[in-house]
């Protein structure tokens, strides 16, 4: 009974707009390789989908022949490459501007050998001839549904925190979901002009199962009939200063108060519009249009209720230009679901909501391409972020502004999957500290990534000491991250729940973006070089000493290799409160820095634990992050140490010790996003101990993450805020040894040292 | 009102379902009665009472030759109804969020004794009430609705359906206390919201006690009565045949003759939606705020006009496809990916998005559509209930649907034709008196302390 997604689009009353100018480094981006275009043209919305290669540096590390001793003996050699990559671009604008834009599109599209534009929605005939014309491409038409259903499959599966639940009166007004790997079954209520309710069951299997013609056109519709305002947004302005009980007969206007023995409270609207029958009494155009809202709200929330009970769904999301990040909707909605559901459904909503069918079009076009055999990660620094455009805008003003929203997604080059030893994927959250709900922590980690901008600033300059432009690169690197982290000081839920990580992801992100692909590379390889001459004679000295001794040396190792005078006692307590420990069949190690950390703290580590019998699997990142160790130099450092020390030789020979590649180039760790290749491993060995080193593995992301194995989270604490929070002093160790409920007597215990 | 409500109740505790379809009285009469009140039963002592009221006026005394002891206990009773039935008038009330509606008991029976007997002020009440069909500006006596000639609590007489406004419940409460109505020791039974609304009024106003009857109760009691009643020998309830064709849709009687389960929906101001297991059991499946109430206060915004009639007349000569978006509007046909009719609306008011539409179209148009969207609405909901509570009767009541065939049209073929055929629509003649009708039955309940 209802339209899909979009509204027929003459009714948006806008007139094409060719006066603007596109800013091209901004919008567009990388428009020269771009080919397989497609287009989801709504009722005032035009959400264009394309594929496109994005050239970038990356740093590569080679190894030095060995044989042929290099004379400034170094390790390995740093050169950068440039590395093609795929990147998904969804760029969001209002209608009048598409005529500029596709002309812009013509002009700077360069070597594409597309023929066929996937269009979807329903301005996608209206435009038709104005797409061909301008682009010479033929448009394609695809179902609505269809496309939108792609389209919201494809980001609850990439995008971590794409669903949210919507609270307008708590601390944080959005409460992200975390990534449930199993997706279906789900319901999603899409709100156009009128609401198609769809039970999705899997990828390919989707049901329209009900509906209502009672929509977003009909508070559009009547809205304009009742007030004389045109338009969309400005009603929904209107609605938001309104008084529905102006308009609306209350219980208690019949009871005089509350209907007791059914439970129905004085203030529950009885009838809409129920004082409205009379001809007495002028009614204000913000009351009517606030009754108006709530009756469509509450008769869809209403609906959904029923279609969500009958078919035993609890996941429901909505969508459709109803909601489209409109708080005033989003906030009725919710308040319809919880009251129809008593609490039992919640009403989610999802971040790119606007882009489902622009993505599901594209998917459809793409489909020989196979996107779905790859995982995709939103990229932080290509994308706008939820609310790019502020609701409290004034419609007018926002019609004006041309505001281009934009949405990027980096095609991975491994696809990523969860760890197989989380103890529940569905519940895990990586990250200790949610700063979207943490005002205070927010503010503190805000403010020590800007203090620490110009240092990062100073270090990718450093990085490219012969290229002069690099300066000016370094600028915009440094506008674009202060400007996100300004982005976020305002909508800390832009890309989801914010978090040390997300922050520090964002950061590299924009790092690559201006083409500093690793900063940090030369400073690496000096460290590798300097901590490789001490290996022989570290291993040496611990070889030297008891048991126990080398125990805690090893443990003291690995915290970065700095040396405390921490309780040794106690370290060796809990190591040897679990008799079993030391006698794992395979421990997987995520390491964190190169230089000492890896070199002098891990490796001897790894070596004891090879020389009891145990398999070792270390796990590295697989692109630079910091100056956390790549798997590429990883590799390099360990045919040396291994050249050196027959135990490691051994080890890499009868394949008892394995590198793989974490699938993340981020200093933190999500293990329910990890490279496929990890988890196969991971199971073939039957891994039975995880080891997560460092601040940003273990105490920022994982501190709290449950695993079903055992597990060890090691940390030296270098930030005095977070020590404080933790309850510990600058430098204290963290060392937390856990053994999963029933798998022994005990249930592991934390240290926190200073 | 909207809200769900999912607890069963059974406010006497009597079994859900049972031969007996009409609850036999546990004596739990309220206090406030003046005396204790007994209906007449000419059946057997076991057969409930208003059963045997309604064999009475059907004259089918098929139980009446019983034993001697039985006939003596029978003796007994109506003489126990004579005394302890309660003093004229009779009436009963359901004060709605927009309609008043009363039902006022005519005795036809009345001796030279007792009329000699009868208070000037009883006589002009009855007079007034029954040789008029409107009270002042907006009240009306709906005569065609007369049931005639029936008995009850052993008096035989005429049952007078009577309306008017809620807003003019100041102006009769202001009547009772210049007739002097308290002088009369009568109770008035009375329902809806208005009854806890306006019951300060009514004491302080014009010296008289409401009984307050919840309006669920009385509403399925009252409904349930008319039923077994009929409607002056002809069936109280109807249904549409064919109801997917408008050329051959007609309206055919039927009898509610085993009611349960039922899905009442009940249109009034708002919508309420209950499940009828027996005349004790029910619960509020939910209910919607896009009533009656909706359809006239949007019609009266939209289209300036003033009355339901109004509303309703104009809606009657309008075209809702002029104003809503059809499917074929948006996809040039049939949406056949989903099953979706050309003709089935996508978007209620969809064009009046387009400022031009808005420009060219007829307050009649307005009205139709508000008319069908709302109509649509209820039927959409109320299906969803019948199916999730696996109940495949629904009964449409309430004072949204007088006069409104556009509206029971429109509720029977989408019953019929989203389910189907699985479900089916029927309809009640009295549509929104049930609950007046239960009150006064509250009046009327007999009582067991022979």
């Amino acid at each position: 009974m209802a339209e899909c997604v979009g509204v027929d689009s003459n009714t948006s009353g806008h007139s094409m707009d060719k006066s603007i100018t596109l800013p091209p480094d901004e919008i567009f981006r990388n428009l020269e390789n771009a080919k397989r275009f497609a287009i989801d043209i709504g009722g005032s919305l035009t959400k264009l989908a394309y594929y496109s290669t994005v050239q970038h540096k990356v740093a590569k590390v080679r190894s030095f022949d060995t044989t042929a001793k290099a004379p400034n003996d170094k390790l390995y050699e740093i050169s950068v490459q440039e590395e093609v990559t795929a990147r998904l671009h969804f760029i969001k604008f209002e209608n009048a501007y598409i005529e500029t834009c596709l002309d812009f599109i013509k002009d700077h599209l360069v070597n594409t050998e597309t023929k066929v534009i996937k269009a979807t929605g329903g301005g996608a005939h209206k435009f038709k001839e104005l797409i061909e014309k301008k682009l010479g491409l033929n448009v394609d038409k695809e179902d609505e549904m269809t496309c939108l259903i792609k389209g919201c499959n494809f980001v609850l599966k990439n995008i971590p925190h794409e669903a949210f639940v919507y609270a307008r009166h708590a601390d944080s007004e959005f409460r992200f979901q975390t990534a449930n790997p199993d997706i279906f079954p789900y319901l999603l209520v899409n709100i156009g002009s009128g609401v198609s309710i769809v039970k999705v069951e899997s990828e390919d299997q989707f049901e329209r199962i009900g509906g209502s013609s009672i929509g977003g056109g009909t508070f559009w519709g009547l809205g304009a009939l009742l007030t004389k305002t045109k338009r969309f947004d400005e009603l929904l302005q209107l609605a938001s200063k309104g008084q529905h009980t102006n308009v609306d007969m209350l219980v208690k206007d019949i009871y005089g108060g509350s209907y007791g023995c059914l439970g129905l409270t004085g203030d529950l609207i009885a009838s809409s519009f129920g004082k409205s029958a009379t001809a007495d009494k002028e009614f204000s155009k913000e009351d009517m249009a606030k009754s108006l809202l709530h009756m469509i709200s509450n008769d869809i929330g209403q609906l959904a209720c029923l279609y969500a009970k009958l078919h035993n769904l609890s996941r429901v999301y909505f969508g459709g230009f109803f909601i489209r990040g409109h708080p005033v909707t989003m906030h009725t909605i919710t308040y319809s679901i919880n009251f129809f559901t008593k609490g039992e459904v919640q009403a989610l909503f999802l971040r790119h909501e606007g882009y489902l069918g622009a993505i599901g079009a594209f998917l459809k076009g793409a489909e020989e391409d196979n996107p779905n055999q790859y995982s995709w990660g939103e990229n932080y620094a290509g994308s706008s972020g939820l609310m790019s455009v502020s609701p409290d805008m004034n419609p007018m003003q926002r019609a004006r502004s041309g505001t281009f929203d934009m949405l990027e997604m980096d095609r991975l080059e491994r696809q990523l999957v969860n760890l197989p030893l989380l103890q529940d994927p569905s519940s895990y959250i990586p990250d200790t500290v949610d700063l979207t709900e943490d005002a205070l922590a927010r503010d503190y980690w805000l403010y020590c990534f800007e203090d620490a901008l110009d240092g990062v600033v100073k270090r990718a300059v450093a990085s490219q000491p012969d290229i002069p432009e690099a300066v000016v690169r370094a600028e915009k690197f440094r506008q674009k991250y202060r400007h996100k982290l300004l982005t976020l000081r305002h909508q800390p839920f832009a890309y989801g729940s914010l978090t040390v990580r997300s922050l520090l992801d964002t950061r590299e992100h924009c790092l690559n973006e201006f083409n500093f692909p690793d900063p940090y590379s030369k400073i690496k390889q000096r460290e590798n070089d300097m901590a490789l001459k001490h290996y022989q004679r570290t291993v040496e000295s611990l070889d030297a000493l008891s048991w126990e001794d080398r125990q805690f040396a090893l443990v003291s190792g690995v915290l970065a290799g700095n040396v405390f005078d921490w309780g040794a006692k106690a370290v060796s307590d809990v190591l040897e409160s679990d008799p079993g420990f030391g006698f794992e069949q395979c421990a997987l190690f995520f390491v964190d820095n190169s230089g000492v950390d890896i070199i002098l703290g891990v490796m001897p580590f790894v070596r004891e634990l090879l020389s009891r019998g145990t398999e070792v699997v270390l796990a590295s990142n697989s692109g630079p992050a910091l100056n956390d160790v790549t798997n590429g130099e990883l590799q390099i450092l360990t045919e040396r140490i291994a050249a050196m020390d027959p135990v490691l030789q051994a080890g890499l020979q009868e394949d008892r010790l394995t590198l793989v590649q974490s699938g993340s180039s981020s200093p933190c760790l999500d293990l329910s996003r990890l490279d496929k290749v990890l988890a196969m491993v991971v199971r073939e060995r039957q891994t039975d101990l995880v080891i997560i080193e460092g601040m940003g593995r273990a105490i920022h992301t994982n501190y709290y993450a449950t695993l079903s194995c055992e597990s060890l989270k090691m940390a030296v604490i270098k930030n005095s805020w977070l020590a404080d929070r933790l309850g510990g002093k600058l430098f204290s160790v963290v060392f937390k040894y856990e053994v999963p409920l029933g798998k022994v007597h005990h249930n592991g215990a934390t240290l926190m040292l200073s | 009102t909207s809200n769900q409500n999912t607890s069963v109740m059974d406010k006497n505790g009597a079994p859900a379902g049972g031969s007996g379809l009409f609850h036999v009285n546990n004596g739990q009469t309220p206090s406030r009665f003046h005396g204790p009140v007994v209906v007449a039963a000419n059946g057997g002592a076991n057969s409930s009472s208003y059963d045997g009221m309604h064999h009475l006026h059907r004259g089918e005394d098929t139980e009446c030759n019983g034993s001697p002891a039985k006939r003596c206990r029978l003796r007994r009773r109506t003489e126990s109804v004579r005394r302890h039935r309660p003093p004229f008038p009779w009436f009963g009330m359901d004060i709605g969020g927009t309609l008043v509606k009363l039902v006022y008991f005519e005795p036809v029976d009345i001796t030279a004794e007792e009329e000699q007997e009868e208070v000037e002020n009883l006589k002009s009440i009855r007079r007034y009430l029954t040789s008029n069909v409107a009270y002042g500006k907006t009240g009306v006596r709906d005569v065609h609705l007369e049931l005639r000639n029936m008995t009850m609590c052993g008096r035989t007489g005429n049952l007078h359906f009577i309306r008017f406004p809620t807003q003019a419940m100041p102006r009769f409460i202001q009547m009772g206390r210049d007739k002097n109505f308290s002088s009369l020791h009568t109770t008035l039974c009375a329902t809806g919201g208005g009854a806890y609304k306006f019951e300060n009024e009514f004491r302080m106003m014009a010296d008289l006690e409401l009984l307050k009857l919840d309006e669920l109760d009385c509403l399925i009691r009252g409904l349930l009565f008319v039923d077994r009643m009929g409607f002056n020998g002809h069936p109280e309830c109807y249904y549409f045949q064919n109801p997917s064709d408008t050329q051959s849709c007609v309206k055919k009687p039927c009898t509610l003759d085993n009611p349960f389960p039922m899905l009442l929906v009940n249109i009034g101001s708002g919508v309420s939606i209950l499940a009828v297991y027996s005349e004790n059991n029910y619960k509020r499946v939910t209910g919607t705020s896009l009533g009656g109430g909706t359809f006239l206060g949007l019609c009266c915004l939209l289209t300036g006009c003033e009355t339901f009639e109004e509303a309703l007349e104009m809606a009657s000569k309008g075209d809702s496809t002029n104003v809503d978006k059809l499917v074929k509007d948006i996809y040039g046909g049939d949406y056949e990916r989903f099953g979706l009719q050309g003709s089935a609306v996508a978007s209620s008011f969809g064009h009046m998005m387009s400022k031009e539409k808005r420009d060219s179209i007829s307050k009649e148009d307005l009205a139709r559509a508000t008319l069908v969207t709302i109509t649509n609405n209820i039927g959409s909901i109320a299906r969803m209930c019948a199916v999730n509570e696996r109940i495949e009767r629904v009964v449409f009541v309430g004072n949204f649907l007088r006069i409104n065939t556009v509206s029971t049209k429109l509720l029977a073929y989408a019953m019929d034709f989203w389910s189907k055929g699985q479900l089916r629509a029927l309809f009640l003649e009295h549509e929104g008196y049930f609950g007046a009708v239960g009150a006064l039955m509250e009046l009327l309940k007999p009582t067991d302390d022979l």
